[in-house]
């Protein structure tokens, strides 16, 4: 499939959200490099234990009972090491893993200790300490001082995000261009389902209306029966995460195309019916998966000079929730997929499961800052100054030290 | 009651009015207006640009008239030209006719001319409405045009400048005006079928054989006056329908005055007429001026116009003692609308009723972009979009009673309402939810209602759920 480089014209008319900067990775060319970066953010807090899976560790089991993944039974997690797995939703990343396409960062977090979704996105797309004290984003801010000196032509390299709302993280003081997929994804079930709750607790008849229509909401996802769907079901949301991520990718891989680019993918927050092995949750993930292996595709040869960021506002409470759930909580898994990675590699300063070891005796301990290995992608990949980093991108930062050894 | 107590039952009858009666409430205006609501209210009658809006980039009506009889001509000219060349080249001349001053180079890529119209007019409409600051004579313009509606499948270059034309201007002042305006609008002549209609007996008729139409003169009495089943016979439409013969505008294509309103003498039945047991004498245009007067000022349509604003405000069931009270008002004052409209906003009944009225689409959505502030990046396109998906599309009423009040119409596309909300509200990401929530709603929000919005998972979503909350999209 070919696809034209969007006109300054088109770039325009576009409503959602691709962000050109005229500056980019002037160093890492000059190296004969052309690096890719494409930041994905989950929003709604991605369980990290769910989507990797401590299968060794002796507390893991009594933690999560029968939720707890693990390498035997109907669907057994795919086996990354000696003592991680990953959620079997997700043989594309898996695969990539193998070819040492893809890192795995567990037991990570931002600086966020609360449990606020709102404010938890503000710090993870701001790079800032504090929630929202911010109108930009790391990756904006991370871009201005890739070049100090003046801009380029603004054909040239760009910034690029996708979706219908622009993300913090690419907002800020380099220029922006957007693009938005052409289907508007509906409101996803689980709003649906909460203004269901609502609904059924003060307004009857407005709930009788919403029970009616989402009745059809099965028959939605068989074909050809052209019934209203009131929610997007696993296949939209498969089919918008593709799209999305896969348009990213087209416009990045040009030659002449933007070379950073963001995008956000709602709908991770499991309180309820999680559906870690088989249902919500393992949807979402595959959902992902299936993603990540379009980004592939769509890069063609510019894979092996990419580097794909999938992170999340904060993780989930390590034990199960009263409703097959998982409630909010501190330090999840950091997704890093690409051709440009030294990969195959879990990295994790473990912290454990029992009791003693979780924070707050409820979820799983921090001990990885998400902002180094952001800081190590960025130093490493797109050639950004350390010192730009610690001053401009992560203000205050430079304690955290980048972390190395992530690229190849 | 305690100092908070009281407080907060003020701040609840602010919002309570904020919504009912404007767009709802946005910033600080719940608490700015605490101390007196029903003031505040009537201030916003007493603005002296009061329901006017800024139409420095609009076309009057008869303008866009002539301009898309112009553009259609040239479009035509295009054609025919292309087809005439597609010949020339067919028989090896390889000389490309062109129209004179014709560009050459890419087609044009606007949209078609009436489109362009009303999407400059649509945009001009939300304006308003998005920054109103309560909306309440925004909201009446809205009643009113919904109540002399006219729709853009017959002439979309047409409907928002009769909106300016006809009914901004009028809105407050007196309905025997407004009626004037209404009923010899070019955009009610054609939307009613009048422009054509002529007596059997007037010169015009005779010569072409060609007679009576009566759907304005029905629609007038039924709809915009005195109300269906109020009395009036077949034969008072017809001999009103006599009496409006004549009522037309001039040709689009004529220059200069194409497009405007004018009163034809060839088409008009000649004679005197009875409507409603009266003789009107045959004074032309004045004929047709003076049945409208007395229509205007008929306790029929005192009583129809009071019932129908009781609904549109306040409940799908008004309270009768409210429609009594907005009726005598209409009466006392004849038919001053400003007068009616302080009936209505300070009489107990108005703000005593339960907060059960379900908002329209249209109405719903103007709170959405109020709201979430997003009005500047959604485009007007989509906001169009938005009430064609609710049922609801802007100047396009299925029939000229226009769209209904009444919750049943609307109830069944709620749950659309939620990709909307999903959309627009997305749009807003940096918004405060919960400090959105306590502009919009106040002390009206329900625990529940905090709850859930509070515990959102972005704020796109939370933002969402606050504009389908129960107390959102009723008032």
């Amino acid at each position: 499939m070919k696809l034209h480089a969007p006109s300054r014209r088109e770039l325009l008319l576009a409503s959602g959200a691709l962000f050109a900067w005229a500056h980019l990775p002037k160093i890492a060319r000059a190296e004969g490099r052309d690096p890719r970066f494409l930041t994905i953010i989950l929003r709604g807090a991605l369980d990290g234990l769910a989507t990797v899976a401590p299968v060794a560790d002796p507390d893991w089991l009594a933690l999560r009972g029968d939720k707890a993944l693990t390498l035997e039974g109907k669907t057994p997690a795919l086996k990354l090491d000696e003592f991680f797995a990953l959620n079997p939703a997700m043989p594309q990343l898996h695969s990539m893993f193998e070819a040492s396409e893809a890192i795995i960062v567990h037991a990570s977090a931002t600086p966020y200790r609360e449990r606020s979704h709102f404010d938890g996105q503000d710090l993870l797309e701001s790079g800032l300490p504090k929630p929202g004290a911010s109108e930009s984003g790391w990756l904006n801010r991370a871009l201005a001082g890739l070049t100090p000196a003046g801009r380029v032509d603004p054909r040239g390299s760009k910034l690029f995000a996708v979706g219908p709302v622009t993300p913090l993280v690419v907002r800020g003081p380099a220029p922006v261009l957007s693009w938005s997929p052409q289907r508007v994804l509906a409101a996803s079930e689980d709003t649906v389902r909460r203004l269901l709750a609502l609904y059924r607790d003060c307004d009857a008849k407005l709930a009788g209306v919403l029970e009616d229509n989402s009745k059809l909401v099965p028959a939605l996802e068989k074909p050809g029966t052209g019934q209203k769907a009131v929610a997007a079901g696993p296949g939209q949301v498969r089919a918008y995460f593709a799209e999305a991520a896969g348009t990213a990718a087209k416009f990045l891989a040009q030659p002449d195309g933007p070379r950073v680019g963001a995008l956000a993918l709602d709908g991770w927050d499991t309180h309820f019916n999680e559906g870690i092995a088989q249902g919500r949750l393992s949807q979402l993930l595959g959902a992902l998966d299936n993603a990540l292996g379009t980004i592939k595709a769509n890069m063609g040869a510019a894979w092996r000079e990419t580097v794909a960021a999938i992170v999340t506002e904060f993780g989930r409470t390590a034990r199960i929730n009263g409703t097959d759930g998982t409630d909010h909580g501190t330090a999840t898994v950091a997704l890093l997929a690409g051709g440009a990675l030294k990969g195959g590699r879990v990295i994790a300063d473990w912290p454990g499961l029992t009791p003693a070891d979780l924070y707050q005796d409820r979820d799983l301990k921090p001990t990885t800052d998400l902002r180094a290995v952001l800081k190590g992608v960025l130093r490493d990949h797109l050639r950004a100054d350390e010192k730009a980093l610690a001053q401009i991108a992560f203000p205050g930062t430079e304690t955290v030290k980048p972390m190395a050894g992530l690229v190849a | 009651m305690s100092a908070n107590s009281g407080l907060n039952s003020a701040k609840a009858a602010a919002a309570l009015g904020l919504h009912r009666f404007g767009f709802g409430p946005v910033g600080d205006a719940i608490a700015a207006i605490a101390a007196d609501p029903r003031g505040a209210l009537l201030a916003d009658l007493e603005r002296p640009d009061a329901g006017q809006i800024d139409a420095s980039n609009l076309m009057s009506s008869a303008k866009a008239a002539r301009e898309v009889s112009d553009f259609r001509a040239e479009r035509r000219a295009e054609q025919k030209l292309a087809a005439r060349q597609q010949q020339v080249t067919e028989s090896g001349d390889g000389q490309a006719a062109k129209l004179p001053g014709a560009e050459s180079g890419a087609p044009a890529q606007k949209p078609p001319l009436p489109q362009q119209i009303i999407l400059s007019e649509a945009k001009a409409r939300f304006d308003a409405a998005a920054n109103a600051e309560i909306g309440l004579v925004e909201r009446l313009v809205w009643f009113w045009s919904n109540h002399f509606c006219v729709s853009a499948d017959k002439d979309a270059a047409a409907v928002g400048a009769y909106e300016r034309e006809a009914i901004r201007p009028y809105v407050l002042g007196h309905f025997v005006d407004l009626l004037q305006a209404v009923e010899s609008h070019p955009a009610m002549l054609v939307y009613l079928d009048n422009v054509l209609s002529m007596g059997a007996d007037s010169i015009a008729g005779i010569n072409q054989d060609k007679g009576l139409n009566e759907n304005l003169a029905r629609e007038t009495l039924e709809l915009h006056t005195l109300g269906v089943r109020s009395g009036y016979t077949q034969a008072d439409v017809t001999n009103f329908a006599q009496v409006l013969t004549g009522w037309t505008r001039l040709r689009p294509e004529e220059p200069v005055h194409g497009g405007e309103f004018v009163f034809v003498r060839r088409f008009h039945e000649p004679g005197d007429q009875i409507v409603l047991g009266k003789r009107y004498m045959d004074t032309g245009l004045d004929q047709g001026r003076a049945v409208l007067a007395d229509l205007a000022r008929h306790p029929a349509t005192a009583q129809h116009i009071a019932e129908k604003l009781a609904r549109h405000f306040v409940a799908d069931d008004p309270p009768p003692a409210l429609v009594n009270k907005l009726t005598k008002s209409f009466l006392d004052s004849e038919g001053d609308l400003k007068q009616v409209a302080r009936t209505l906003v300070t009489a107990e009944e108005s703000w005593a009723a339960p907060r059960q009225r379900l908002k329209p689409p249209a109405e719903w959505i103007a709170g959405v972009i109020r709201l979430t502030g997003t009005e500047a990046d959604i485009p007007i396109g989509r906001l169009m979009n938005a009430q064609v998906a609710l049922g609801a599309p802007l100047w396009r009423p299925p029939a000229p009673n226009g769209y209904s009040d009444m919750e049943a119409a609307w109830i069944d596309g709620v749950p659309r309402r939620i990709d909307i909300a999903t959309e627009f509200a997305g749009r807003a990401s940096r918004a405060e939810p919960l400090e959105l929530l306590e502009s919009s709603l106040g002390p009206l929000a329900s625990a529940q209602t905090r709850e859930t919005v509070a515990h959102a998972e972005s704020r796109g979503q939370a933002l969402a759920l606050l504009v389908m909350a129960p107390e959102f999209l009723r008032r």
